[in-house]
């Protein structure tokens, strides 16, 4: 029971890293592989880890591994949040269908209120 | 079947398909940005196959390994976000 366990969650977790791997490739814009990277690229560690949680049935690799999820759950967000900033700072296009740019508008306001506050 | 035959035979390929693909992007990607998510998403790839090669090997002494992995993903990320920030202001 605990071996199927095993199985199901690595092969969940495979099946989820595949598909964060086919999005990097087919999305059209920067900012759509993004969102699919980071989002199922974190299910999929955590399953695999919470596999290997089963497997060694240990208290230091079940806070080692929950560390490690945590820790990604966390940071994983963050980096992408830093990286589309600078991404859209730097000239990086949008696809041709997106219908919405709401960073644009904040920008420009940004520059339009600086000489008011000097 | 065991489940350190499983996971080599089968789940392993599985992932090592999935990091030609991304493999794939960071040599094309049109922008730096690209290669830098790709670069995030290979060393995350890179825990996963930690987590199994220690299922594999039957040693939880990898899983440090791991954490060390995971948190120099984040550093890289945020180092070269940072860097190319600096190099546009600079132009």
């Amino acid at each position: 029971m605990n071996d199927l366990l095993i199985m199901i969650l690595s092969t969940l977790g495979a099946i989820f890293i595949l598909i964060a791997s086919f999005g990097i490739v087919k999305m059209p814009d920067f900012y759509s592989r993004l969102s699919i990277t980071i989002k199922a690229a974190t299910l999929g560690i955590g399953c695999i880890l919470i596999a290997a949680v089963l497997y060694f049935s240990d208290f230091s690799v079940t806070t080692k591994a929950l560390a490690i999820i945590f820790f990604l759950f966390i940071t994983s967000p963050v980096a992408g949040f830093l990286i589309s900033k600078v991404a859209y700072v730097t000239g990086t296009k949008l696809w041709d269908k997106s219908i919405m740019d709401e960073l644009k508008d904040d920008l420009e306001e940004d520059v339009s209120n600086k000489p008011k506050k000097h | 079947m065991t489940v350190e035959e499983y996971i080599g035979y089968i789940v392993m390929p599985i992932i090592c398909v999935a990091i030609f693909f991304i493999m794939i992007r960071f040599v094309k990607g049109p922008q730096v940005v690209d290669r830098v998510v790709a670069l995030d998403l290979l060393i995350t790839v890179g825990v996963a196959v930690i987590a199994l090669f220690s299922i594999i090997v039957n040693n939880p002494m990898f899983l440090d390994q791991a954490m060390i992995l995971a948190l120099i993903a984040f550093l890289s990320t945020v180092a070269f976000s940072y860097y190319i920030f600096k190099r546009k202001k600079d132009e």
